[in-house]
């Protein structure tokens, strides 16, 4: 598996990561040897083992259903940029 | 038993379409905390006060599963006739917008909870048709997005941001407005009947994503277009009306369709383009590392089976094989969980009262219902769940006109005052003098006046003219103003007549 610069562009882009023109070539590498060094797990032979889904031996945590939290407007919006009326304020998302 | 759905055409110029239906219907689940975190669900609060730093993302925060709503997801898997899987698993689903704060959706894509099962729809004809689920998985719903309250701002409200939906998806087996409009019915009253949502479509708690494509008949499926966020059964009806249209005339135009995203704008009774989301969705699933995998056993299974109730196609087909209810009836009693317990509780009072086999007395009652009292309440501008009568005081008003003490169009009269004043039948029946004459002393000597007064009649009747009998009764009841028993009155007539 390896990626292109329009790979990285695209990706850069779904992520709204902003990488200028001229970093996407060494971006592509930088990715591709990320990759290449994870493959070398596939010279293992898995055939016959069971996905893992976490590497602790643990159960979902299950919640009862009761109000436990909440009423924390002041808090909630203590990092927003901008907040007007108790809502976040984000620049008009054109529709 | 059941007919044959009736084929949807779509003419075109250049012959007929058909269309294929298929629907994703968001559905919020009834819980007081919302799906991941302990904030309230509560609909109508102050913006952003039904918000935990969990439903804001804010960093290092960590899920939690609210057991209840993967009971309720079972339960509704298990109305629906579905495979419920004991092993399901979270994924990412991962996008940007201004109302997820995450970054991305909890939502269930490889393995959902629930998984193939069908339902049965009614159509207006009395057809029936069963619909495929493809599958039923629970997700995080996003926050709320105001674009038109601020001149420079979007505003952001989370409260909705983390509420549990289950996202119920059928096969694309439908192939008309109509089909989709009684799988959104009937979908609607399964999940307030189990109670896992109330289907309150003003408010959002249930809403469709519509696919629809066109084909000629017989071909395979053409390209679709979805149709997002519709909020009424009427919309989802209107919205695949227009764009099968809207998709037929570019077809025949030598266009081709592509498959993109729309929204149904209820003013226009049109569809449009949600040329903002240009891009093509990439949204990158996968599964969520906060989580652990979903697994229940077939006791916990059992458990949510046991706790269902009657559901209504079982409860339908008991009005009609036990109490003899005639199929329509049956049908509109039972599209409401509370008209259903209405009509129970009042044929349980009606039997304690009147001595007749409940084949006699329910389909009575039931047209009684839906036709009389329905008819006033209507007439009020007024549903079931504000009727000003008990389904108690209803019974004790047929009680009257089983036993015969009033006529039936007395009853409607009487209905008419028991509605505005919630005074009790009896009473009104005194006090307006509506009781029915059924004293045969009474009544014979009435029938000897007008057969005495009318011997041409009398002679048509001998000669074989029986239906003159109508004009006798018509005769006496308006001599007893309206207060003969009718049936008494046609028994003497007929005796006398024979002598």
């Amino acid at each position: 598996m390896s990626v292109d610069k329009a790979t990285v562009k695209r990706i850069a882009k779904l992520a709204r990561i902003r990488i200028d023109e001229d970093r996407l070539d060494p971006m592509a590498g930088e990715l591709n040897n990320i990759l290449d060094w994870v493959e070398q797990l596939s010279a293992v032979d898995t055939d016959g083992v069971k996905p893992m889904t976490s590497v602790v031996d643990h159960c979902l945590h299950w919640r009862a259903d009761e109000v436990t939290d909440g009423n924390k407007r002041d808090d909630v919006l203590s990092n927003a940029p901008d907040a007007e009326f108790g809502f976040f304020a984000v620049p008009k998302v054109i529709e | 038993m059941s007919k044959e759905a009736k084929n949807y055409i779509v003419h075109g110029a250049t012959g007929d379409w058909e269309i294929v239906v298929g629907l994703e219907v968001h559905a919020q689940v009834t819980s007081q905390a919302k799906l991941f975190s302990g904030a309230s669900t509560q609909f109508g609060s102050e913006p952003n006060s039904n918000v935990s730093l969990v439903d804001a993302a804010f960093p290092g925060m960590l899920p939690v599963i609210n057991g209840e709503c993967v009971r309720q997801a079972v339960r509704t898997g298990l109305a629906l006739d579905a495979q419920i899987n004991k092993f399901s698993r979270f994924d990412r689903k991962n996008y940007f917008y201004a109302d997820l704060p995450q970054g991305y959706q909890i939502s269930q894509f490889a393995h959902p909870i629930v998984g193939e099962g069908e339902m049965l729809v009614e159509l207006e004809d009395g057809a029936t048709k069963s619909i495929g689920i493809e599958r039923l998985h629970l997700e995080q719903d996003a926050g709320k997005s105001i674009h038109d309250q601020h001149p420079r701002y979007t505003l952001v409200d989370l409260n909705r941001s983390g509420v549990a939906l289950m996202e119920i998806v059928s096969k694309p087996d439908m192939r008309s407005p109509e089909e989709a409009g009684a799988y959104v019915r009937k979908l609607r009253t399964m999940l307030r009947y189990i109670g896992s949502c109330d289907g309150n479509m003003e408010q959002g708690s249930m809403r469709a994503d519509v696919n629809v494509s066109v084909r000629r008949p017989g071909e395979p499926f053409g390209t679709r277009c979805e149709i997002k966020n519709v909020n009424s059964v009427r919309f989802v009806m209107q919205a695949i009306e227009y764009e099968a249209r809207r998709q037929v005339d570019i077809l025949e135009a030598g266009g081709s369709i592509d498959q993109e995203t729309r929204l149904f704008d209820p003013n226009k009774g049109e569809t449009r383009s949600m040329r903002s989301k240009e891009e093509a969705h990439d949204y990158r699933y996968f599964p969520d590392p906060d989580l652990l995998p979903l697994e229940f056993d077939d006791a916990y299974i059992e458990e949510a089976r046991a706790s269902l109730p009657e559901l209504p196609d079982a409860k339908k087909a008991r009005f009609v094989k036990d109490w003899g209810l005639p199929d329509y009836n049956a049908a509109t009693l039972v599209g409401e969980k509370e008209s259903a317990d209405w009509f129970e509780t009042l044929l349980d009072a009606l039997r304690k009262g009147v001595d007749s086999p409940v084949e006699k007395l329910a389909p009575k009652a039931s047209n009684w219902m839906l036709s009389d009292l329905y008819g006033q309440l209507n007439k009020a501008g007024k549903s079931l769940s504000d009727c000003p009568i008990t389904p108690t005081q209803g019974a004790e008003l047929l009680k009257l006109v089983f036993d015969g003490t009033i006529s039936g169009s007395a009853s409607k009269e009487v209905l008419e005052e028991m509605l505005q004043s919630g005074r009790n039948p009896a009473d009104i029946v005194e006090e307006k003098g509506l009781k029915q004459v059924s004293d045969t002393g009474a009544l014979e000597a009435m029938v000897d006046k007008i057969l005495a007064a009318n011997p041409a009649q009398v002679e048509q009747f001998k000669a074989g003219k029986t239906k003159v009998v109508g004009f006798f009764v018509g005769q006496v009841m308006k001599e007893s103003r309206g207060q003969a028993n009718p049936a008494v009155v046609n028994e003497i007539l007929m005796r006398k007549l024979a002598e």
